[in-house]
C-alpha cells in the first residue's frame, strides 16, 4: 500500500442550484510539499477551499487527513481537525495583543481563569518558526504593519498544530519585500513537514513558491504538475482555455486633440507638480510603486482628492475638479478599491450601474426604471458581466464581474476620458483580457484613457505612452517603444537610468 | 411592474402579518373585546403622530443616518401651530407655520451633520435638547391655548381632521394623509432621483461620492423632508391635544424609529421600507390599544414592544444570513 498523503480531496461535487460550482475536483497535498492551486476568478478555487474549512458542504466527494475521513461540519471542526486558513482579509483582532490573537478561542484557563502562560511556549516558538522572534507577544496588533499581522495569523495555524494551511491569495495586500518574507515564512513550513495549499492568480509569485501545482477552470481539474517543468504560457493556456498572444489585442487608433492638460498640479495628499496632457484616441499610462502618488494624481484630476494649487483644463475649458462636475463634464474614473469605494456591494448590479448616470440630475426627477433596465441588460451583454440579472447584488458575484460592472458605468455615462486606477488589480487573467480589449476599443472610439498600473508588462502592453511617479512627482511622457520594464523600473524606483 | 424578487415582498408584508397575528392572539385571549370597525378608526387615528414622522425617518435610517430630535420638533411645531392660530393666521396659517418650523429644524440638523461633519446620532442629540428649549422658551413654559373666539374655531377645525369621529367618514383626514404620505414616500424612494441616492449614500458613502452624487446636498434635503413630516405630525398632535404643549412627544422618537425598524430597515443604512414604517407604527398602536382593552397596566405594553422590536430584527438579521448564502 502507497502511504497516504497528509490532505486528500477527491471526486468532490458541488452545485449552487442550476450553477455547478465543482465537478469531480480533487487535490493531493504531501507533507512538506507547497500546491499552488490556480485558476481564473470563478473556476471554483474558493468553494474547494470553503468545503474544505467546513463553511460549505459538498454534495458528494470525500476528504482524507493522512488517510482519516474527514467531513468538518462547521468551520470549528476543520480548525480541531488541522486545518487553518490564512485568509485574503486579515482576521484578526487588531485591539488584542499578539498573544491573546494566537490563542483567541482556544485560551489556557484553569476553572474560567485565563492563564495565558501555560502556553506561552507554544506562542514563543510558533514565533520563532517564522522566523519573528522580534516579534513580543505582548505587543498590540494594532501597532503592526499589514505584513506582520499576517504573520500572526500564520503563526496563529502553528500554535494549534494544524498539519495543513491554506493561503487563499495572501498577497493581495502585501508590499513586494512583505511577498518576499511570506515566501521565506511558507519555505520554513514545508520544511517543518506541513501541507500548504497556496490560491493565487499571480503566476510570477506561484513560479517562486510552489513546488506543484493544480489548475481548476470551470469547476474541474484541466491539469496539474511540478512547478519545474512547466513554463509560465503553459499555465496561462491551463488557465484560460487559449492562447497568451491573445492577452494585448491591439485595434489601430488615431490620436486625436487634446482632453485633459494638468499644469502645475499640486493635491494635499501628496502629487507635486505634475504635468500630463491625455489626447482623445490614446492610452496614456502612470506606473509607478504603491505610495509614490500615482492614484493621487488620479484622484486630484478627478476631484476625490482636493487641490492644493496647480491647473486641469478638459477640452480646453478650464476644469475646477469634483466628482459630480467631472462626470457632467464627460470624466469618468474607476476606483482601485472596488469593494469599499468602487462599488456599493450590497446593492443590485442595475444600481451600481447606472448611480452615475442619475448624478447630474435635479433631485426630483423621475427614474426611468424601464428604460434604465433595458440599458443596464444592454451592458451586461456587451461586457459579458456573468450575472442572474439586473437585480442581483453585487457582492455576490467574482472579482473580475464586478470590476465589469465599474468598467460598464463608465460606458453607460458615455464619458469621454476614462481614468483607471488598477483596472484589473485582483481579477483574473480572462477578465484582465477582456478590460484590455475594452481599453483598447475606447481609444479606438476617440475617447482618451489614463491609466495606473502595479503591472510594468500590462502598462507596456496596451498604453501609447507611459509617464512614471515616484515619491510625489511625475516625469515626462516618451513613447511606450522607449520604455521596457526594466527602465520602467528603475524610474519607479528613483533612479535616473536612462532606458 | 413585474415582481422579481417575492423576498422583498415578504420583508414588506411582514410587519402587516404581525399586525394581524398580534390581533387574533388577543382575540383569542379575550374573545369578548374584539376589534371593532370603531377599534379599528381609533387606533388608525393613534397612528398619525408616529407614522408620518416614521416615514421620514425611515429615509434618515435609510441614508446611514438617525434623527434623535424628532420628538423635539413635534413639540416644537405643535407649538408654532399655535401660536400662528393664537395670532389669528387661520387654521392653513397654523399648519404652515408648523410646517416651516419643522423643515427649518430638518435642514438645520443636515447642515450641523455636513458642516461640522458631526455624527448624525451626536448633532440630533444636542438639537434634540436645542428645539425642547426653544419650544419652552417661546410658549412661556405653558401650553399655548388659542382662546378667542376666532382661535378657538381654527383650533376646531384642525382638530376635525385627526379626530375619528365624524358620522359617515370611514377614515379620518389625518389618516388618508398618513396613507397618502407613506404612498409618496415609498415611491419616491425607488423611482426619484433623490430616492436612489438615499439608498446608494447609506449603502456606501464613498461609492455614491464617487459617482458624482452631491452628498452633502442630499443629506441637507432628507434631513428638511425628515423634519417637514415632523412638523406635519406637530399639526395633528396639536390637532389632538388642541393646544401647543413644549412638553408634549417626549421620548416619541424612539416609538419613531422602533417602527422604522420594525418595517425592516437596517440601522447601517442602505436598506428600509416606507410601507414597512408604516406597519410598524401601526402595531404598537394596535399592542396599546389591545392591552388596555384587556385591561393589562403599562408595562406590560412596554414589555411587550420592547420584545417585538428585538425580535423583528433578529428575524431580519437571519433573513439576511440566509439570502447571504
Amino acid at each position: 500500500m502507497t502511504r497516504s498523503p497528509l490532505l486528500e480531496m477527491a471526486a468532490v461535487d458541488k452545485a449552487f442550484g442550476a450553477t455547478v460550482a465543482l465537478s469531480g475536483a480533487h487535490l493531493r497535498v504531501e507533507a512538506g510539499e507547497v500546491r499552488a492551486l490556480i485558476g481564473e476568478n470563478g473556476a471554483g478555487k474558493s468553494t474547494l477551499m470553503r468545503i474544505l474549512s467546513g463553511v460549505e458542504k459538498a454534495d458528494s466527494g470525500t476528504i482524507r487527513i493522512s488517510g482519516q475521513p474527514f467531513s468538518p461540519a462547521n468551520p470549528q471542526q476543520a480548525r480541531d481537525g488541522g486545518i487553518a486558513m490564512v485568509h485574503q482579509e486579515l482576521a484578526v483582532v487588531e485591539d488584542l495583543t499578539v498573544e491573546e490573537n494566537l490563542l483567541l478561542g482556544a485560551e489556557p484557563s484553569v476553572f474560567g481563569v485565563y492563564l495565558p502562560a501555560r502556553m506561552r511556549d507554544r506562542v514563543i516558538s510558533s514565533l520563532s518558526l517564522l522566523g519573528r522572534n522580534d516579534i513580543q507577544p505582548s505587543t498590540a496588533v494594532a501597532r503592526l504593519s499589514v505584513a506582520d499581522r499576517q504573520l500572526v495569523e500564520i503563526a496563529r495555524a502553528l500554535v494549534h498544530d494544524a498539519p495543513v494551511i491554506v493561503f487563499d491569495e495572501p498577497t493581495s495586500s502585501l508590499g513586494a519585500q512583505d511577498i518576499e518574507h511570506l515566501f521565506e515564512v511558507i519555505d520554513r513550513l514545508r520544511k517543518d513537514g506541513r501541507a500548504v495549499v497556496y490560491i493565487s492568480h499571480f503566476l510570477e509569485e506561484v513560479q517562486s513558491v510552489a513546488d506543484t501545482w493544480t489548475v481548476l477552470r470551470d469547476g474541474e481539474v484541466v491539469g496539474e504538475g511540478n512547478i519545474s517543468d512547466t513554463t509560465t504560457e503553459e499555465l496561462v493556456s491551463q488557465m484560460i482555455g487559449r492562447r497568451l498572444e491573445e492577452m494585448y489585442p491591439r485595434i489601430a487608433r488615431d490620436k486625436g486633440k487634446e482632453l485633459i492638460e494638468v499644469e502645475g498640479l499640486n493635491t494635499r495628499s501628496g502629487v507635486k507638480d505634475a504635468q500630463l496632457t491625455l489626447h482623445g484616441g490614446e492610452v496614456l499610462g502612470i506606473a509607478g510603486l504603491v505610495g509614490s502618488g500615482r492614484s493621487e494624481l488620479l484622484r486630484g484630476i478627478y476631484g476625490l482628492d482636493s487641490i492644493a494649487s496647480g491647473s486641469v483644463r478638459f477640452e480646453g475649458k478650464t476644469h475646477r475638479p469634483d466628482p459630480n462636475r467631472s462626470i457632467r463634464a464627460g470624466i469618468g474614473f474607476a476606483s482601485e478599491d472596488r469593494k469599499k469605494e468602487g462599488l456599493a456591494t450590497d446593492l443590485s448590479v442595475a444600481t451600481n450601474l447606472t448611480l452615475g448616470a442619475s448624478s447630474g440630475r435635479h433631485f426630483f426627477s423621475i427614474l426611468g426604471l424601464k428604460k434604465e433596465r433595458k440599458d443596464v441588460e444592454v451592458q451586461i451583454k456587451q461586457f459579458g458581466i456573468r450575472t442572474r440579472g439586473p437585480e442581483q447584488p453585487i457582492r455576490s458575484l467574482s472579482g473580475g464581474n464586478q470590476q465589469k460592472v465599474a468598467l460598464a458605468r463608465l460606458v453607460h455615462l458615455d464619458v469621454d476620458a476614462v481614468l483607471l486606477d488598477e483596472p484589473t488589480r485582483g481579477i483574473d487573467v480572462g477578465s484582465k483580457t477582456e478590460v484590455y480589449r475594452w481599453i483598447g476599443e475606447l481609444a479606438a472610439a476617440g475617447k482618451g484613457v489614463l491609466v495606473v498600473s502595479s503591472s510594468m508588462q500590462e502598462l507596456l502592453g496596451i498604453c501609447d505612452r507611459i509617464q512614471v511617479m515616484h515619491r510625489g512627482k511625475l516625469g515626462a511622457s516618451r513613447a511606450v517603444d522607449q520604455w521596457d520594464e526594466h527602465s520602467l523600473m528603475v524610474r519607479a524606483v528613483g533612479g535616473e537610468g536612462a532606458a | 411592474m413585474k415582481i422579481t424578487l417575492p423576498g422583498h415582498w415578504i420583508g414588506t408584508l411582514a410587519p402587516f402579518l404581525a399586525v394581524v397575528v398580534v390581533v387574533l392572539l388577543f382575540w383569542v385571549y379575550a374573545p369578548d373585546q374584539p376589534m371593532t370597525l370603531q377599534t379599528w378608526q381609533f387606533v388608525a387615528a393613534q397612528t398619525v403622530v408616529v407614522g408620518l414622522a416614521a416615514v421620514g425617518m425611515t429615509w434618515v435610517i435609510i441614508s446611514a443616518g438617525i434623527d434623535l430630535s424628532v420628538g423635539s420638533v413635534i413639540a416644537l411645531s405643535g407649538v408654532s401651530a399655535a401660536l400662528a392660530v393664537e395670532a389669528g393666521w387661520g387654521a392653513i396659517g397654523g399648519v404652515l407655520a408648523a410646517l416651516v418650523t419643522g423643515a427649518l429644524c430638518g435642514a438645520y440638523n443636515g447642515v450641523l451633520i455636513v458642516g461640522l461633519r458631526l455624527p448624525p446620532f451626536i448633532a440630533t442629540l444636542g438639537t434634540m435638547g436645542f428645539y425642547r428649549g426653544v419650544a419652552k422658551w417661546v410658549a412661556a413654559n405653558e401650553s399655548v391655548r388659542p382662546e378667542d373666539a376666532a382661535g378657538v374655531s381654527f383650533t376646531a377645525e384642525i382638530a376635525d381632521w385627526v379626530m375619528p369621529v365624524a358620522d359617515g367618514q370611514w377614515l379620518a383626514p389625518a389618516v388618508w394623509l398618513l396613507l397618502a404620505t407613506t404612498v409618496l414616500g415609498a415611491w419616491a424612494l425607488r423611482w426619484t432621483v433623490l430616492g436612489r441616492h438615499t439608498v446608494a449614500i447609506g449603502s456606501s458613502e464613498l461609492t455614491a461620492r464617487l459617482c458624482g452624487v452631491r452628498i452633502k446636498q442630499t443629506k441637507v434635503v432628507i434631513y428638511a423632508l425628515a423634519g417637514l413630516l415632523a412638523g406635519l405630525a406637530g399639526v395633528m398632535l396639536f390637532g389632538r391635544l388642541t393646544v401647543g404643549d413644549p412638553t408634549s412627544a417626549v421620548g416619541i422618537e424612539l416609538d419613531v424609529i422602533a417602527a422604522v425598524v420594525i418595517g425592516g430597515a437596517s440601522l447601517a443604512g442602505g436598506q428600509g421600507s416606507v410601507t414597512g414604517a408604516l406597519a410598524g407604527a401601526l402595531l404598537m398602536a394596535v399592542l396599546r390599544n389591545r392591552c388596555t382593552a384587556v385591561g393589562w397596566p403599562n408595562f406590560v405594553q412596554e414589555i411587550i414592544v420592547g420584545h417585538i422590536i428585538i425580535l423583528a430584527v433578529a428575524i431580519d438579521q437571519w433573513r439576511i444570513r440566509k439570502t447571504n448564502h
